[in-house]
C-alpha cells in the first residue's frame, strides 16, 4: 500500500491539486495495529498543504499522515437489534426501552432478522466477503448509558470482511478531473448502540436515556488508507450515500445515525508507522475534516518538537477548532472480551448451501438479498453521464442532495429541452432558491412538473431566459399558479411582431445618435448597448439575436 | 391428601374429593408450620388463594385446563415472576419485583398451577448447601424425619439436637425442601452444576435436569447461560414428566431453544430392560465417594443387570479436569452477568454518590456477598486479554473433550449412565460449613457437573435410606434430548426400589392428613 505524502510544494485546497507520485509508494509496517495484508484497490497521493505551509526547508521532514475510521451507522429498522422496542429519534426520554434494553435480569437477546439483512447488503455492496458463519461477543465496561455493563458485538468473526469503498474526488482548476480512490474495508460487524447519557453539571448528576440503547449499529472499520480530513470526509459522504440507497440507514449525521471515529498517526515515508490517537465522535463531515487535519498537524508539531505522540484517545471541540484528550481512560481498558452465550452462531446461506426444507422465515439466503441490491450511487452517476451527457462533477451534484436526482429525473421527463439546460436551471437556479432560504427539495414550492413546463417555454422561444428567472422567481412567490399563466400576466412573452420590434429599434436608434455613431465607427461593444436598450423598452420579451439582426440590418441600410 | 403425587392429587382434583381452594389452604398452613426449615422466602399466599379460586371455578365448569390445573407450585427465587419479588437471595436484589414472568413460570400459570412462593437458594445460585443467601440456611425435612431421629436415638450424641439439623445441599434447596415437606408438589430449581439434582438426593425426591435448549431459561437469572438450564423437582418420575411436557419446547425469547415442536411427555411403563445398554462410568468410583452410595451403586447396577440388562463399565477419561474447567468458565460467565447489577436500574443502591465509579463499587461490594465477589473477581482475572487465552479457550477445549467423552461413550451404544449423585448422604450445617464454599461446591459437584459442561439431561432418583436414615440418591445421564428415554428408565427404577415416604409426623402431629396415603414401603435395596 502506498502512503500518501505530504509536501510543501502544494497551494489551495487539500484535494483541488492531485499529483500522483507512483515515486512515493513505501511498504507499510504494522506497527500500530493496522492490518496491511494485500494490496488491493487503488492508492492516490494527496497534497496536503495546511500541514506543510511550515515546512519550506527542502528535502527535510517530509511527513506522511495515515488515516483509518471507525464508523457506526444505525440500521434503519423497525425494532433494536435484540429486542422489540421501536426505534425512533428523538422520542420522550425512556419511551422505547424493552425489559432487554434496561438490562432485567433475566432477559435474553434475540437477533432482529432485518438488521443482519441490512449487514449483508451493506457488505455487498461494499464488495465484501460474507461469513456465512459469524458470532456474538460480549465487550465489558462499565458505564451508566450501558446498562447490561457490556456490549453486544462481533470481534471474532464478524458478518462481513474485506470489502473496498471506491470514492472519487474532483480535481483540477475547476474541479473538472474526477479522481477515484479506493479504501479497503477491514470488516462489518453487527452490534448494540448504547443509551445516551445527559450530564447536568449544575445539579452534578447525570441523566439516562435508554431510547437509543440496543439500537442496531454497523460498524464498517476503514482500513488507514486515507491521507487527510478531506479524503476521510468524502470517503465518509459516499458511504453515506451508498447507505441511504440501501436504505440500510439513514445515516443523518445531524441525528447521531452515522458516527465516526478517526484513527489518525504520521510518520516518515519508509519508517514504520507512527503511534497513533484515535479521536471520537466526529458528527459532522465538516468537522471530521477539520479534525482530522488538525490533529494530524498537532502530532507533526508534537514529533517536531521532539514530544511524543501518546496512544490516547481525543475529542473534537469544534468550538475551539482543536482536539483535546479525553478525560476518563476509555483508551487503556480491558474490554474482557468474552463470546455471547445467549446467542448462538449466526448462519446464513446462499442459494447452493440453503438446505431443503428450510423455513424461509428462518433462514437468511445471501443470493436472494444480492438480487434486491438497488443501484448504487456510482453506477447511477455513471448512468446520467452516459445517458444525459452530463458533466462528472454535476453527476456528484444532483446525488448530493437528498431528493434532487429524482427531482431532475422528474423534470427530464416532461420537458423537450436539452438535459445540459435542465441541470443548469437545477443545479443552479433552483439549488441556489434552496440554500438561500434553508429548504429541502421535498420543501420546495415548485414541482418538477412546473419547472418543466418553464424550461419548456424557454426552449420553444416563447420567453426569453430573462424571462424564465423572472417567472420561476414569481413562481416562488405566487404557488399554485402555472408558469404560462405567469407570462400572459405580466405579458413576458417574447415579441413575435416582427414590424413592432423594428418600429422599437428604429425609435432607439433615433434617441441615441451618439450610441449608433459609435457603432458606426467600428466600436463592437455599441451594438450591445443598443440591444440593452431595445430589451428594456420591450420589458426583456424580445429575442436579442432576434434585435442584433434587426439593428444589423438597420444600420447597413 | 398432601403426601400424595402430584399426578394423585390432579385425579383427586378432577374427582372434586378436594377443591383447589382447599388444597392451596392445606399447603399454605404447612408453608407456615414448617416456616423454620426457611424453604420459602416469599410466600405468595395472596396470589395463589386467588390463582385457586380461578382453578376451582373451571373445575367446576368442567374446563380444567389439564393435569396442572390447580395444583400448588413452587418456584426457585432465581426465576422472574411479575409482580413477585425476586431476590436470589442477595441483599443485591431485595426488593425487586420484576415486571415479567419467567417464560417456564408463565406456562406453568398457563396450565392453571397454583404458585405458592419463591424458594430459597444460595445467593444468586452459587453454592452446593442452600447456606450461603441472605435469608440464611435452608433446612433438610429429613433432620426432623422419624426415620433419622430414631437412628440417631441409637447412638451417643452429647450436641444440642436442634443445633446439628442437616443441609438440604443446593443451591435449590429451598425448592427441594418444600417438595420434600409436602408444601408442594412441584417446584422450579435451576441446574447449572448439579443445583437441581444435589438438593433433590439429599432430600429424598426425583431432581431433574433436562437436555439444554429444551427449556427456555427466559426469565431465569442466570448463574453461567451456557450451562443453566430449569430443573424441576417432584416427588415422582411421572410427575417430573408431566411438569416436562408442559414447560419443554421452543421459546421464541430464548434463542438457545430447540426449534422441534414439543410432544407430550407421556412415559410408557417399561416392563422389559432387557434390550437396555446401562453404562457405569469408572472415574467416577472416586476415593472420596462414601461407602453407603457406593454400595447402593453397585446395588443399583447389579438390579438392571439382573433384569436383564447389559451393564458395562465405560470412560469419561476427562471427567477429573470438569471441576477445574468449570471454575473457569463459571466465573468468567458470572463476571460478565453480574456486570448489570449497578444499582442503576434496579436493585439495591448505595447511598454513595460522589461519582459513579464510587456508587458503583459501594454498592456491588454491600449488594454481594464473598462468594459472588469472588468469582466476579477470579472471571474477570480469566477474561483479560493476557489471561483469555491461557484460561477461558483452554476451558472450553477441555469443555468440548469432556462433552466428546459422553458422545462417544453414548456412540459406543450405551443407552443411559448410571452414577451417584452425591459423595454421601446429607451432613449436618455445623459440618457443611467447616468447608468454604468454593471447596464444597467442587466437591459437591463431582458426578453431576459434567452433565451441564455437555448439555444432556440427568435425573437423581432416591434410591433408599442410609445407616443414618437419610436418602441416598443416584443419577441416570441420557442422550441429549432423550430426556423421554431418560425418564421412562428412572421410572422403571424407581417403581422397583420403592423408596420409602418421610414421615414428620412426630413434628407436626397436627398434620396427620399429610400422612393418610403413607404407605410402609419396604426398601428393596437394603444394606
Amino acid at each position: 500500500m502506498a502512503a500518501p505524502m505530504l509536501r510543501g510544494r502544494c497551494l489551495g485546497r487539500c484535494w483541488a491539486l492531485a499529483c500522483i507520485d507512483s515515486g512515493s509508494r513505501h511498504g507499510r509496517g504494522a506497527a500500530t495495529g493496522f492490518t496491511s495484508s494485500g494490496k488491493r484497490g487503488q492508492s492516490f497521493v494527496a497534497q496536503q498543504p495546511l500541514l506543510t505551509a511550515q515546512k519550506s526547508r527542502k528535502g527535510e521532514h517530509k511527513w506522511a499522515a495515515v488515516v483509518g475510521l471507525e464508523i457506526h451507522a444505525q440500521i434503519a429498522s423497525n425494532s433494536k437489534l435484540f429486542s422489540g422496542s421501536q426505534v425512533h429519534f428523538a422520542a420522550p426520554p425512556n419511551s422505547l426501552v424493552s425489559f432487554f434494553d434496561a438490562s432485567l435480569p433475566g432477559t435474553l437477546p434475540v437477533l432482529n432478522r432485518r438488521c443482519v439483512e441490512a449487514a449483508v447488503m451493506t457488505g455487498l455492496a461494499l464488495n465484501c466477503h460474507i461469513n456465512k458463519k459469524s458470532l456474538f461477543d460480549r465487550k465489558h465496561y462499565f458505564y451508566a448509558d450501558l446498562p447490561a455493563g457490556y456490549q453486544i458485538t462481533q470481534q471474532r468473526l464478524p458478518i462481513a470482511v474485506n470489502g473496498s469503498l471506491a470514492y472519487s474526488v474532483c480535481v483540477g482548476k475547476k474541479w473538472r478531473q474526477v479522481i477515484t480512490k479506493t479504501v479497503r474495508i477491514k470488516q462489518i460487524q453487527l452490534e448494540q448502540d448504547s443509551g445516551k447519557s445527559l450530564h447536568d453539571e449544575l445539579r452534578s448528576q447525570t441523566l439516562i436515556d435508554l431510547n437509543r440503547a440496543g439500537v442496531g449499529l454497523l460498524e464498517v472499520v476503514l482500513e488507514p488508507d486515507m491521507s487527510c480530513g478531506e479524503e476521510a470526509a468524502t470517503a465518509v459522504r459516499e458511504l453515506q450515500l451508498i447507505l441511504q440507497a440501501l436504505g440500510t440507514s439513514q445515516a443523518n449525521m445531524a441525528e447521531g445515525q452515522l458516527r465516526v471515529d478517526a484513527n489518525i498517526s504520521v510518520h516518515h515515508p519508509g519508517e514504520p508507522l507512527g503511534v497513533r490517537t484515535e479521536v471520537k465522535n466526529l458528527n459532522s463531515a465538516r468537522f471530521l475534516a477539520r479534525a482530522i487535519d488538525y490533529e494530524i498537524q498537532r502530532q507533526i508539531n508534537e514529533l517536531e518538537n521532539g514530544c511524543e505522540i501518546l496512544n490516547e484517545t481525543r475529542s473534537f471541540d469544534y468550538k475551539l477548532g482543536c482536539t483535546v484528550p479525553m478525560r476518563d481512560k476509555e483508551g487503556k481498558q480491558d474490554y474482557r472480551f468474552m463470546p455471547e452465550p445467549n446467542l448462538p452462531p449466526l448462519l446464513l446461506y446462499d442459494t447452493a448451501s440453503l438446505p431443503a426444507g428450510a423455513d424461509p422465515q428462518q433462514v437468511i439466503n445471501i443470493d436472494r438479498i444480492r438480487e434486491q441490491l438497488p443501484e448504487l450511487p456510482s453506477e447511477t452517476r455513471e448512468k446520467l453521464i452516459q445517458q444525459y451527457g452530463i458533466l462528472p462533477e454535476h453527476s456528484f451534484a444532483l446525488l448530493n442532495e437528498v431528493g434532487l436526482l429524482e427531482f431532475f429525473q422528474n423534470v427530464i421527463k416532461e420537458t423537450r429541452a436539452e438535459p445540459k439546460k435542465v441541470t443548469s436551471w437545477v443545479l443552479n437556479i433552483f439549488l441556489g432558491f434552496l440554500k438561500q432560504r434553508n429548504l429541502a427539495v421535498n420543501e420546495s414550492p415548485v414541482t418538477p412538473s412546473v419547472l418543466a413546463e418553464l424550461l419548456n417555454l424557454l426552449d420553444r422561444k416563447v420567453i426569453s431566459s430573462a424571462a424564465a428567472k423572472q417567472v420561476f422567481e414569481e413562481l416562488w412567490r405566487s404557488k399554485g399558479k402555472t408558469p404560462s399563466q405567469i407570462v400572459s400576466e405580466r405579458k413576458l412573452e417574447l415579441m413575435q411582431d416582427e414590424e413592432a420590434l423594428e418600429r422599437v429599434c428604429h425609435a432607439v436608434m433615433e434617441g441615441h445618435p451618439q450610441v449608433v455613431m459609435d457603432m458606426k465607427r467600428g466600436n463592437p461593444r455599441a451594438i450591445n448597448k443598443l440591444i440593452g436598450l431595445v430589451r428594456k423598452v420591450t420589458h426583456n420579451r424580445a429575442d436579442p439575436t432576434v434585435i442584433k439582426e434587426i439593428l444589423e440590418k438597420q444600420l447597413s441600410s | 391428601m398432601l403426601g400424595r403425587t402430584l399426578q394423585e392429587v390432579s385425579a383427586a382434583l378432577k374427582q372434586g374429593q378436594i377443591t383447589p381452594v382447599e388444597l392451596c389452604q392445606k399447603c399454605l398452613s404447612l408453608i407456615k408450620k414448617t416456616k423454620f426449615l426457611n424453604a420459602y422466602i416469599t410466600i405468595s399466599e395472596e396470589v395463589a388463594l386467588k390463582q385457586a379460586e380461578e382453578s376451582e371455578k373451571r373445575y367446576k365448569k368442567g374446563h380444567s385446563l389439564g393435569a396442572l390445573d390447580g395444583i400448588p407450585v413452587a418456584v426457585k427465587d432465581n426465576f422472574s415472576t411479575s409482580g413477585i419479588e425476586t431476590t436470589c437471595a442477595s441483599n443485591m436484589l431485595k426488593g425487586y419485583v420484576p415486571p415479567y414472568n419467567a417464560t417456564v413460570v408463565q406456562r406453568l400459570l398457563d396450565q392453571g398451577a397454583v404458585l405458592m412462593g419463591k424458594t430459597n437458594l444460595d445467593e444468586f445460585a452459587m453454592g452446593s448447601g442452600s447456606t450461603d443467601g441472605v435469608f440464611g440456611p435452608v433446612k433438610n425435612p429429613w433432620s426432623y424425619s422419624k426415620q433419622y431421629r430414631e437412628k440417631r436415638k441409637q447412638k451417643p450424641h452429647g450436641e444440642n439436637e436442634d443445633s446439628n439439623w442437616l443441609i438440604t445441599g443446593g443451591s435449590s434447596g429451598g425448592s427441594a425442601a418444600a417438595v420434600s415437606a409436602f408444601t408442594c408438589f412441584a417446584a422450579l430449581g435451576s441446574d447449572t452444576g448439579g443445583s437441581t439434582r444435589n438438593p433433590a438426593a439429599h432430600c429424598g425426591i426425583v431432581g431433574f435436569k433436562p437436555s439444554y435448549g429444551l427449556v427456555s431459561r427466559h426469565g431465569l437469572i442466570p448463574l453461567v447461560n451456557s450451562m443453566d438450564v430449569p430443573g424441576i423437582l417432584t416427588r415422582c418420575v411421572d410427575d417430573a414428566a408431566t411438569v416436562l411436557g408442559v414447560l419443554a419446547g421452543h421459546d421464541p425469547k430464548d434463542s438457545t431453544t430447540i426449534q422441534d415442536p414439543g410432544k407430550p411427555f407421556m412415559l410408557s411403563s417399561l416392563t422389559d430392560v432387557s434390550k437396555l445398554c446401562i453404562g457405569i462410568p469408572k472415574e467416577y468410583l472416586v476415593p472420596e465417594l462414601s461407602s453407603e452410595v457406593r454400595s447402593f451403586w453397585s446395588k443399583a447396577a447389579n438390579l438392571f443387570e439382573s433384569e436383564g440388562a447389559k451393564v458395562i463399565e465405560v470412560s469419561l477419561p476427562h471427567t477429573s479436569y470438569s471441576i477445574v474447567c468449570y471454575h473457569v468458565l463459571c466465573t468468567s460467565e458470572v463476571a460478565s452477568n453480574m456486570a448489570r447489577f449497578d444499582g442503576l436500574e434496579y436493585g439495591h443502591r448505595c447511598d454513595i454518590d460522589v461519582s459513579t465509579e464510587a456508587m458503583y463499587a459501594a454498592t456491588r461490594r454491600e449488594g454481594f456477598n464473598d462468594v459472588v465477589r469472588g468469582r466476579i473477581l477470579a472471571g474477570n482475572f480469566f477474561l483479560l486479554k493476557e489471561n483469555y487465552a491461557n484460561y477461558f479457550i483452554k476451558a472450553q477445549k477441555v469443555r468440548r473433550l469432556i462433552a466428546n467423552d459422553f458422545v462417544n461413550v453414548f456412540n459406543s451404544g450405551v443407552d443411559v449412565l448410571l452414577t451417584p449423585t452425591t459423595l454421601s448422604e446429607a451432613v449436618p450445617y455445623l459440618e457443611f460449613i467447616k468447608e468454604d464454599n468454593r471447596t464444597r461446591s467442587a466437591q459437591d459437584d463431582i458426578f453431576t457437573q459434567a452433565v451441564n459442561m455437555a448439555g444432556l439431561p440427568a435425573v437423581s432418583v432416591p434410591v433408599a435410606l442410609s445407616n443414618q436414615g437419610l436418602p441416598v440418591g443416584l443419577q441416570f445421564i441420557g442422550r441429549a434430548f432423550c430426556d423421554q428415554q431418560l425418564l421412562t428408565v428412572a421410572k422403571w427404577f424407581e417403581k422397583q426400589v420403592q423408596f420409602p415416604v418421610i414421615q414428620l409426623q412426630e413434628l407436626m402431629d397436627d398434620c396427620s392428613s399429610v400422612f393418610e396415603i403413607e404407605k410402609l414401603a419396604s426398601v428393596s435395596l437394603k444394606q
